[in-house]
């Protein structure tokens, strides 16, 4: 491997094409012993959701702590929490893209590897929550043996496609983006890597021919997964508001989810990009402009959000409707009320510090704003499932729900299965984009100043 | 008729445009040209001669196909059993437009992903001849295939235009 680099955070401009190969491959390789203990801690918690996953297998899902009304609980929160965490990274990828917003560029590897992962740690909770999950093949579109179809008027049905349609794009999205990468990585390795980098980049060799192909392919690629990244979490939103619960059944839902999920995802990125831009020095790429403006799209989203929270109470108010009234007054005020309360201070309050621009560049700063905002997102889904369900129409159908040990396990250990992956991921693979970043550098040019080109 | 293969490594962008420009003028036609990262004046010096990719004929395809499969599975499959549920008709528009979307994505996508894969002749199994790995960090290299007898023009047009190295 070679020496680290000896760039400043002040001196961007300088890096040359060759440094942006030896940065980022410096990072794939024999980690060291703090990533190895890092690791052993995040597997140790992963096993003890599988532990607690297998339990709750044995038991039923009453070990969840489910009971009517209560059907949905943390599963189905987390669930859309982690849908939520996986829009920024097509955002990211696709609509940034195409609106050629050349900050993207290095922040956008570990974005998609986010979303994947986000998406796959989200895929799990409804196997986990539908009890019996060896059943899921269910929701596949076959004829039964009684030659009975899904239900395509369903919006659970709806959820499926969406869900696997989003991450089945992410997914090649990812990997088409990863092929001239991982050919940089073959070219610097030797020995049995360089035979599986080989294969990984799919003989990829940067010709003409291959190029032309390449850069067109993922222009589509970006515009259709444009409207998908939009529609993904609307769908999912219709899971809520297609049924007739007070404090669901609303046309706000659809961008209400769309925004609150951009908001958390950006959170999550800057939760994992801070990280590596420290361990990884890459100051020279990853820069306060690159922070300034994931702080400001963070901002805009969150005052987008309280825009929403305002217009849902209002709405619950002006409609007259007695039972939107009372949900709205049972959330604020009986037993969940920490939560309502909590979401408002994470969402709200905490992230009007980005209004100062030495606040949007300080990296501590930056990160203690995207944990609150993680803690919110998260708070904000709980509030509309959990209290939702408790406080409907009939008293006689109101009920509180208590997580038990089981859940709450499950739904630490989903996390330890995304961190496992993600720190896989950036040891085996450049989670720095090579060929992004330095088309925005300034390309080689023998006559003329630098920076000529488009 | 045997051909052979002259390289010229280049380290600059506007050298290697030159070279591309100059082989052209000198009848040059079949040239490969790698580049690290996509360059827009390199892609339409070479573009100048060939027509647009065909990558947006395999998306649209692929997009129709979905949108087309997303109607007809729903719309035949609740033919099949003409069940009234939610107290919406069997053939009901409005929710069978989500299907046909995600499926009109879905396929426009993988086909879009197909036809990178297939029009730029990938996977490639045996690495091309002309091909160094200085090309994946900061080189560029202009291949040109041609009859044995030239092939000191070709060395003395990619001198001229600036390369770093040239080699058979």
């Amino acid at each position: 491997m070679s020496a680290p680099p000896a760039h400043s955070a002040t001196a961007p401009a300088q890096v040359t094409w060759a440094d942006v190969n030896r940065d980022v491959i410096r990072t794939v390789g024999m980690p060291g012993d703090r990533y190895f203990a890092w690791m052993c801690l995040v597997a140790l918690t992963l096993a003890c959701g599988v532990a607690a996953w297998a339990w709750q297998i044995y038991v039923g899902i009453g070990a969840a702590g489910k009971r009517t009304p209560q059907m949905w609980a943390m599963y189905i929160t987390t669930f859309v929490f982690w849908i939520g965490i996986g829009h920024a990274g097509t955002l990211i990828s696709a609509v940034l893209y195409l609106f050629r917003a050349r900050w993207r560029t290095s922040i956008y590897r570990g974005a998609e590897a986010m979303t994947v992962f986000a998406v796959m740690t989200a895929g799990l909770f409804p196997l986990i929550h539908a009890g019996r999950m060896w059943f899921a093949y269910w929701l596949m579109p076959y004829p039964n043996q009684r030659y009975l179809w899904p239900n395509f008027k369903s919006p659970l049905v709806w959820d499926v496609f969406a869900i696997s349609t989003y991450l089945t794009i992410s997914v090649v999205f990812f990997i088409v983006g990863l092929v001239p990468d991982i050919a940089a990585l073959r070219d610097n390795s030797t020995g049995i890597k360089r035979k599986i980098y080989a294969v990984l980049s799919l003989g990829w060799e940067g010709s003409d021919q291959q190029w032309r192909h390449y850069r067109r392919g993922y222009g589509l690629l970006a515009a259709l997964a444009t409207p998908l990244v939009l529609s993904v979490h609307s769908v999912v939103s219709f899971d809520f508001a297609m049924a007739l619960v007070p404090g669901w059944h609303s046309t706000l839902f659809a961008p209400f989810f769309v925004d609150g999920a951009i908001f958390s995802g950006f959170a999550m990125v800057l939760v994992l990009i801070l990280p590596m831009r420290y361990f990884f020095n890459w100051y020279p790429y990853i820069t306060d402009r690159h922070l300034d403006a994931m702080a400001k799209l963070t901002l805009v989203t969150s005052l987008v959000l309280t825009y929403f929270y305002v217009c849902e109470v209002f709405v619950a108010w002006y409609s007259g409707d007695h039972f939107e009234r009372a949900s709205v007054f049972a959330k604020a005020t009986k037993e969940y009320a920490w939560a309502y309360w909590g979401m408002y201070f994470c969402n709200c309050l905490v992230p009007l510090v980005l209004l100062s621009r030495r606040a949007r560049v300080n990296s501590v700063v930056l990160y203690v704003v995207s944990i609150f905002v993680l803690i919110g997102m998260w708070l904000e889904r709980f509030n509309i499932i959990v209290p939702g369900l408790g406080h409907d129409f009939y008293p006689y159908t109101w009920g509180t729900y208590y997580p038990t040990i089981t859940d709450s396990t499950i739904i630490v250990g989903s996390f330890a299965w995304f961190f496992i992956l993600f720190l896989g991921f950036i040891r085996v693979m450049p989670s720095l984009s090579i060929v992004e970043v330095k088309e925005v550098l300034p390309h080689p040019l023998k006559h003329g100043a630098h920076g000529a080109h488009h | 008729m045997t051909t052979a293969s002259v390289l010229g490594v280049f380290a600059h962008v506007d050298t290697t445009v030159q070279a591309i420009r100059d082989l052209r003028a000198q009848g040059f036609s079949d040239l490969t040209v790698y580049t690290p990262v996509p360059v827009e004046e390199i892609e339409h010096e070479v573009e100048k001669v060939r027509p647009l990719s065909a990558v947006r004929l395999f998306t649209l395809v692929g997009a129709l196909t979905g949108t087309a499969t997303g109607f007809f599975l729903t719309i035949w499959s609740s033919l099949k059993w003409e069940l009234v549920t939610g107290g919406k008709a069997p053939v009901s528009i409005p929710p069978f437009v989500i299907i046909a979307f995600e499926l009109t994505i879905l396929l426009g996508g993988l086909a879009s992903a197909l036809a990178i894969l297939v029009l730029g002749r990938l996977p490639k199994l045996t690495p091309s001849p002309t091909y160094d790995p200085r090309f994946s960090v900061d080189r560029f290299g202009v291949a040109v295939a041609c009859p044995p007898e030239k092939v000191e023009s070709v060395q003395s047009v990619l001198s001229a235009a600036g390369a770093e190295e040239v080699r058979r």
